[in-house]
């Protein structure tokens, strides 16, 4: 997708995340980096903060401790923008989170429109591209509430990448999903990963792990327990609390 | 023999003391009550009052619900670090507001205005509509809060993610959804205005409850008047409620 291959885009150091005023702890210290190209699959028991972890990537969770930098710049300074740096962050819901007041075509061309500033004609011209690629160009004029779960989905992903952006976040997508529908939003986050795209994957598909995923992060008790590519650390874990987990979900 | 020609007979046969059947007396009281000295004029102006009063506590209590419930939405989702000490003011302000208003009977604070804070004005209808407006501002700041809240936490976090600021998801994704469970709720709040208006009566208002009073007083008696009011009261809410439900299905609609 891009000539920067295997550049790291972004770098986790330290981070901490704490509800309540320190009372809960969610991430006791994750350092970790996602290079460019990369598919970073996330995988832990419930509880575990991984999707803590994810959310702190774009700050829709602010960290409590460490830092996150994003191409370059630290989001966890108070300076920055962060509106600016979410651009380049597409993120996916396990509930989808479409406008429902939206058609699917309005809700893709929004953000382009108000963030981007670009006219509704092009808007739309890679809306309708995007739609056409995922196989729902035919109703782009629905409303989410016409639409089946696995649709919505395959929507939400392709309204993120309307602002073309250099990171997916994937938050547990198919979890929400009737198990017949898994399989199409898979396939296109498949089709994704094939064209380069850099992505963060939380799931407990640990079929697509295996096979799409470039590395796995096993994550319990708030910290990253174990780290390494599917093949290994499917066939090979070493920590007794990988071993246990794996035995309970393969 | 006209109508009216025949109730004036009535009237002078029961001031004489004849026992009247009761068609006759029904003609008669309900002559009194409001032909009689051309006496539907006062429940008109009773009426103009009254509607004037909730509509104008209306238009006031929904700039003031507005003003409060940004304050207080704005403060509750921005990061407890980053809030600031002006916010963190005006937000204290609006929940003393909100406490106070919502905590004291409305005859009182409506004593209050007239007969303290603005003791020695006589724009009655004026003093009725900044009290009930100022009431109801409490109230619509909580329907709009509610409205904001009741929009699901994952619409704000949709729109963030794709890079739109705070004001672009309140303005192009919250308040859209919101106002669905806003506005028939405002609808709502006017009915009840216009029926809690009555006790303006307490300040000497001529709304249309006074009317009925006022009626009642020179035709010594009778339950024609008050009924009558009750009638137009229920008329006014009856119409009022068919709009909003009308409303609240035409929104509903609107979500397919
Ligand atoms: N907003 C919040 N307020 C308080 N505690 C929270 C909040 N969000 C998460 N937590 C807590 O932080 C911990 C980690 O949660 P997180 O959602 O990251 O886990 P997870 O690994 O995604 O789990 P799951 O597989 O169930 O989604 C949990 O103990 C959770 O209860
Ligand atoms: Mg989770």
């Amino acid at each position: 997708m891009n000539g920067k291959q295997n550049e790291v885009l972004i770098q986790v150091r330290g981070l901490e995340k704490h509800f309540k005023g320190g009372e809960i702890k969610a991430l006791n210290g994750v350092t970790a980096e996602i290079k460019r190209g990369e598919v970073v699959v996330v995988i832990g028991p419930s509880g575990s903060g991984k999707s803590t972890f994810l959310r702190c990537l774009n700050l829709l969770e602010h960290p409590t401790g460490g830092s996150i930098t994003f191409d370059g710049v630290d989001l966890t300074n108070p300076k920055v923008n962060i509106d600016v740096h979410r651009q380049k962050m597409g993120m996916v819901f396990q509930h989808f989170n479409l406008f429902p007041h939206m058609t699917i075509l309005d809700n893709m061309t929004l953000a382009p429109m108000k963030v981007l500033k670009k006219n509704r004609e092009e808007s739309e011209r890679k809306a309708m591209q995007l739609l056409d690629r995922v196989g729902l160009a035919g109703r782009a004029a629905a409303y989410p509430g016409q639409l089946s779960g696995g649709q919505k989905q395959r929507i939400a992903i392709v309204r993120a990448l309307c602002m073309e952006p250099e990171v997916m976040l994937f938050d547990e997508p198919t979890s929400a999903l009737d198990p017949e529908m898994v399989g199409e939003v898979l396939e296109v986050m498949r089709d994704l990963a094939g064209e380069g795209m850099t992505m963060v994957v939380v799931t407990h598909e640990m079929g697509f792990a295996r096979e799409v995923g470039s590395r796995v992060i096993f994550m319990d008790g708030g910290v990253i327990v174990e780290e390494n590519s599917p093949a290994e650390l499917f066939g090979n874990p070493s920590s007794d609390r990988l071993k246990s987990f794996l035995a309970k979900v393969l | 023999m006209e109508w009216t020609e025949w109730c004036e007979q009535l009237l002078t046969l029961a001031q004489d003391g004849t026992v009247l059947s009761f068609w006759e007396k029904l003609n008669k009281d309900f002559y009194q009550a409001f032909v009689q000295e051309a006496r539907w004029k006062m429940y008109v102006e009773g009426m103009g009052n009254t509607l004037k009063v909730a509509v104008l506590a209306l238009v006031l209590g929904f700039l003031l619900g507005l003003v409060v419930a940004a304050v207080r939405t704005f403060h509750d989702q921005r990061r407890e670090e980053k809030t600031g000490v002006f916010l963190n003011i005006l937000n204290i302000l609006c929940k003393i507001y909100t406490t106070v208003i919502r905590g004291t009977p409305m005859m009182v604070q409506l004593l209050i205005m007239a007969f303290v804070i603005f003791k020695s004005s006589r724009n009655l209808v004026g003093i009725a509509a900044l009290s009930f407006g100022i009431n109801s501002g409490a109230y619509v700041a909580e329907i709009i809060r509610g409205g904001l809240m009741s929009v699901d936490t994952g619409q704000m976090e949709a729109g963030r993610s794709l890079g739109l600021n705070y004001l672009q998801t309140m303005w192009y994704i919250i308040i859209p959804q919101a106002i669905k469970n806003i506005l028939p709720a405002l609808g709502n709040e006017l009915i009840t205005l216009l029926k809690e208006t009555s006790i303006v009566t307490a300040i000497g208002l001529r709304d249309l409850t006074k009317a009925a009073q006022l009626v009642t007083g020179k035709t010594y008696g009778g339950f024609m008047a008050l009924f009558g009011v009750a009638l137009i009261y229920l008329a006014m809410v009856m119409v009022l409620t068919w709009l909003v439900n009308r409303l609240e299905r035409r929104l509903r609609n609107s979500e397919r």
